[in-house]
């Protein structure tokens, strides 16, 4: 437990040390999700019809770009060998990391989608389901993200291939997610959707951290 | 069932989207064993090079 | 090693020796013809209830003929997913590398017919249903079955370490296999979500006999062609990477 603890404080404090890395994600998000209205227009309706794909999208996409840092750094320069030697389980340490990835990844997408939202005109009840949905749905997104930066530590071309690989692996999460925000502004039950992922989240705790380490140590050997 | 050889290809009509999808298949299936069949005889090109290059250098480069 | 099914000494084969490459290539050799014999008599079959036995259909015509070749080719990409999936593990679990070059040899053969089943599934849409594609349940989960076949081989051929490759593939298909059934679900759930009308490409004209046999016919016939594929490139790729072996080099076709 304490290791797990240790690895979630020191992956933050590396994140603090260089904030410009993780705050260019979230500027992404902002950005990405900025452009699709200049593309389609401005009609509301449209907009609001659009707004859980269009930043369920963009949720996927900049979660992808802050993955690269899960292992990579650390593989350069040889810590990540460390912890696989360490004595601590190293699967409880991957798990560390991803929930790093998550605090400093996810969960600000989960605050700033209602901002965006609100570009796209979402009604209230829409942008409470959007967070609610977020907030299930992100620890998801960097869980089966560090199976694909696992898989591709110190690959040439890495960071494009780990996108190909994760994201059709994504596709429920995004199904139900972005559903869920729909079938709220229509007015349909939303309570299917939010048992999914829910249980996507579940399998995904249970199973995942242990497949990423195993992926880690074939990277390693 | 079919009266002639020319009712047979027009297929009721449908004679592009049929032989299209039939011709893909038939083109797949008949191109990828000649691309295996080729990848193995380049392999098998190059061994016969290393042990040739292998025996030239045991003889002393005559 | 000797090539022992010794009856009178009371020795039964070993099959578990076939795990090696120098002895699983030979019996691959020999078996590749069979497989060749038996996928042209099963097409012939299949091609001839195809065309010649199976009745036109009332409403689509005979349009409806694709399905003989759009129905097995879906059935072999996801058939043979799992296949490949469950020899990677093998080569994972077991440390075997002739299961990982199994894997490996599946691949592409699985990837094509993913290929093919969204193309004749456009070109069963489109005169059926007016337009070159649908976001229909399983043409959507045909192409995102594509993408993770293409994963699978991009993964392997971006790196560079052989055996480092087999295993991460191996975790890669494995993933996958247990997202596939994910993956249809929710797509599923997403298409009726959203469809207005419902038309699907997975109605097929109701069954005459006659109908399933064609389909069954061609989908035997595609998995002799695959396993006899799969075989001829297994053996090309364990030609390049036993390549520095002494059973290699002493090959009667490389020895010439």
């Amino acid at each position: 437990m304490n290791a797990f603890i240790a690895i979630v404080h020191r992956d933050l404090l590396l994140v603090m040390r260089r904030k410009s890395e993780v705050l260019t994600a979230l500027f992404f998000f902002v950005i990405v999700t900025s452009l699709f209205p200049l593309g389609i227009g401005a009609d509301a309706a449209l907009l609001r019809k659009i707004a859980p794909g269009v930043i369920w999208v963009a949720a996927l996409l900049s979660t992808l770009l802050g993955l690269q840092r899960m292992f990579a750094a650390d593989y350069a320069d040889g810590t990540l060998e460390q912890l696989v030697l360490s004595p601590n389980a190293f699967t409880a340490l991957v798990f560390g990391k991803i929930v790093a990835h998550w605090l400093v990844c996810g969960l600000p997408l989960v605050l700033l989608a209602p901002v965006i939202g609100i570009q796209f005109d979402l009604d209230a009840q829409s942008l409470k389901v959007l967070m609610a949905a977020l907030l299930l749905g992100t620890p998801v997104l960097s869980l089966l993200g560090s199976v694909g930066a696992a898989l591709t530590l110190g690959v040439r071309g890495g960071s494009v291939l780990m996108s190909l690989l994760i994201l059709p692996l994504y596709i429920p999460v995004l199904i139900f997610g972005a559903g869920a925000v729909y079938a709220s502004s229509v007015g349909l039950d939303i309570t299917g959707h939010f048992s999914l992922l829910g249980a996507l989240l579940i399998l995904a705790l249970a199973f995942v951290p242990w497949v990423s380490a195993s992926a880690v140590k074939i990277a390693i050997e | 069932m079919w009266n002639s050889s020319a009712e047979f290809f027009a297929m009721g009509g449908y004679a592009l989207y049929v032989w299209c999808s039939f011709g893909a298949c038939a083109l797949v299936f008949l191109l990828e064993p000649l691309t295996v069949r080729a990848r193995q005889r380049a392999i098998i090109r190059r061994l016969q090079r290393e042990v040739l290059a292998e025996q030239f250098d045991q003889k002393g480069g005559k | 090693m000797s090539n022992v099914n010794n009856l009178s000494s009371g020795q039964v084969t070993n099959w578990f020796k076939f795990s090696s490459p120098s002895a699983f290539y030979p019996l691959a050799g020999k078996m590749i013809p069979w497989f060749w014999t038996l996928t042209i008599i099963f097409g012939a079959a299949g091609l001839w209830v195809s065309f010649f036995v199976a009745p036109v259909d009332a409403v689509q015509g005979q349009g409806y003929r694709i399905i003989f070749v759009h129905v097995p080719v879906s059935w072999m990409s996801m058939f043979i997913y799992v296949v490949m999936a469950a020899w990677a593990g093998l080569g994972l679990i077991f440390n075997t590398r002739l299961s990982a070059m199994m894997a490996q040899a599946l691949a592409p053969i699985g990837a094509w017919m993913a290929f093919l089943s969204l193309w004749t599934g456009a070109f069963w849409g489109k005169p059926m249903w007016g337009a070159w594609w649908v976001w229909d349940a399983r043409l959507t989960s045909e192409l995102i079955l594509l993408f993770l076949y293409l994963g699978f081989i991009a993964l392997q051929a971006s790196i560079d370490n052989v055996r480092r490759a087999d295993k991460a593939g191996a975790i890669l298909a494995l993933v996958g296999v247990v997202n596939v059934p994910i993956i249809y679900f929710s797509v599923k759930w997403w298409n009726t979500l959203h469809q207005g009308a419902s038309v699907s490409l997975t109605k097929a004209p109701a069954m005459a006999q006659t109908m399933l046999w064609g389909m069954l016919l061609m989908a035997l016939c595609l998995w002799m062609y695959s396993i006899a594929v799969g075989l001829m490139r297994v053996r090309a790729i364990i030609l390049e990477r036993e390549a520095h072996t002494d059973w290699v080099r002493q090959l009667n076709e490389v020895k010439q």
